[in-house]
């Protein structure tokens, strides 16, 4: 039997989850409280932009944005085995892909502020 | 004075001789307070019906004989005490196993997958016995010390829905049984383990439901061992990935 | 003798609704549903900062409305079950021992629970 692959996506699974354990509630509290039109002054542009300007803080960004999507899409592959898909090969270039096509699109948007 | 209970057994019977499928028979066990199923089980097989057929052995949750489905959750008949219990219990064999007749499951599989993990002692190197012999502080016992308390019993594999859902998971009892060997200090045999261990069928099939942890009748929390084992084995693999050079 | 071993089926589709805890657990992994539609919806609001206030301006007033406080309602209980379970079993997956004894568990927990408190008020207090 051949040793699996599937460490590489664990280690991500764990990282990110240990990630978005400790940061993600308090992130999505933030944009309850601007969906529900609390406080003008939150998030404003420049404090963000300023953020996001600073090698630290896109670095910060990018270690979020990367480690949410790669635990989110190795659950997903496996949730949607529990659902009783069986097609793992096809769900899991599926899943990454889309954890992939985040992480490109986190870089441009990073690299262009 | 004891008190006593008219219990309805509820048990699940299969002859491979004259059935084509499993059927419930239902049985009036008086059963006094402080008896645990394995005992009303016994009352039926002494009394009512010499047919009934089950694994049991110590009654007393060391052999890990006597595993069955009890009201639907995996447990030692002898352990599962009648006064935690209504007036109805319904006892099936193990699930996730095939059925070999009435309560007694077919266990090859789990024997083989046992057996696969090498569970003994490989030395690192060898050493005659004129050496002397091993040496270990109580810590580097405490290390290993919780898993060498399977009794084999099963209800792990019971409890397993991915077990259930995918016959070749290696499963929870036999990846702590490599988990036991592979940390204990006189052991330098893990290599040979990963072979088996760091499948797709082997760790990998795990998902961390936990609920092998939640019916093992012995705390050896298998749940624990596998998901140590899957940090040790990323580990591994980012080691023999990134730095190949890397001796192990 | 003969052997007719019987195997019973188990639902490939259905078999969790069987238990609570098979239930439970199915609720912790749907969970990373929310993460990641929430993830990709932080990328849209990267997108926006970087295209320039007044894309941003249209991001924030986009999230207005049932639908943004529905789903981020729902991602806020999403995301704090993911974290309690994250941590509660954290003790099982990376044991700590310390000369002969192991770390007793609900230190461990204890100390996540603490540290995401400490995580959460500091970007509370940053954001607001």
């Amino acid at each position: 039997m051949a040793k699996s692959n599937k460490p590489i996506f664990w280690g991500l699974f764990a990282a990110g989850g240990t990630v978005t354990a400790f940061v993600t509630p308090v992130l999505v509290l933030l944009t309850l409280f601007a969906a529900m039109g609390f406080s003008p002054d939150l998030f404003t542009y420049e404090a963000l932009r300023g953020f996001a300007a600073h090698w630290l803080g896109k670095l910060i960004i990018l270690g979020v944005i990367v480690l949410s999507l790669w635990h989110a899409a190795h659950r997903l592959r496996v949730t949607v085995h529990d659902f009783g898909v069986r097609a793992d090969a096809v769900v899991a270039y599926v899943v990454y892909g889309i954890a992939g096509l985040g992480t490109l699109m986190t870089i441009v948007y990073l690299l262009r502020i | 004075m004891s008190e006593e209970r008219q219990i309805q057994l509820e048990v699940l019977r299969y002859n491979p001789e004259t059935d084509s499928q499993p059927r419930y028979q239902t049985y009036t066990v008086p059963c006094v307070n402080e008896w645990v199923v394995l005992d009303a089980l016994n009352y039926v097989k002494e009394n009512l019906d010499p047919t009934l057929s089950y694994r049991w052995s110590c009654h007393m949750a060391v052999c890990g004989s006597c595993g069955y489905m009890i009201n639907g959750e995996p447990k030692l008949g002898c352990k599962a005490f009648i006064h935690e219990y209504g007036d109805h219990i319904r006892v099936e064999p193990l699930a996730n196993f095939p059925i070999e007749r009435d309560l007694v499951t077919v266990v090859e599989d789990f024997i083989a997958k046992l057996a696969s993990v090498k569970p003994y002692l490989i030395p690192k190197e060898d050493k005659p016995i004129s050496a002397g012999e091993f040496r270990q502080t109580p810590a580097e016992l405490k290390k290993y010390k919780q898993y060498t308390l399977c009794i084999n019993c099963m209800l792990c594999y019971a409890a397993c829905p991915q077990y259930g859902l995918v016959p070749e998971f290696l499963g929870p009892a036999a990846i702590s049984m490599a988990h036991r060997y592979n940390q204990d200090s006189r052991d330098g045999g893990r290599d040979q383990r990963q072979e088996v261990v760091a499948t797709d069928e082997g760790v990998w099939e795990c998902s961390f439901v936990g609920a092998c942890s939640e019916v093992c009748p012995k705390h050896v929390d298998p749940a624990g061992a596998l998901q140590q084992v899957k940090v040790a084995s990323t580990i591994d693999w980012y080691k023999e990935h990134l730095m190949p050079w890397v001796k192990k | 003798m003969s052997r007719k071993p019987y195997v019973r089926e188990v639902s490939k589709t259905t078999w969790f609704l069987s238990q609570p805890r098979y239930k439970r657990y199915m609720a912790r992994e749907v969970t990373c549903v929310f993460i990641l539609i929430y993830t990709f919806l932080l990328i849209c609001a990267l997108g926006a900062l970087a295209k320039g206030p007044d894309a941003f301006q249209a991001f924030l007033h986009a999230l207005r409305g049932p639908l943004g406080v529905l789903f981020n309602l729902a991602a806020l209980v999403a995301t704090v079950y993911h974290s309690m379970s994250w941590f509660d079993v954290t003790p099982q997956a990376m044991p700590i021992q310390r000369g002969e004894e192991f770390v007793p568990g609900n230190v461990i927990v204890g100390a996540h629970y603490g540290a995401w408190a400490v995580v959460s008020l500091i970007i509370l207090i940053w954001g607001i």
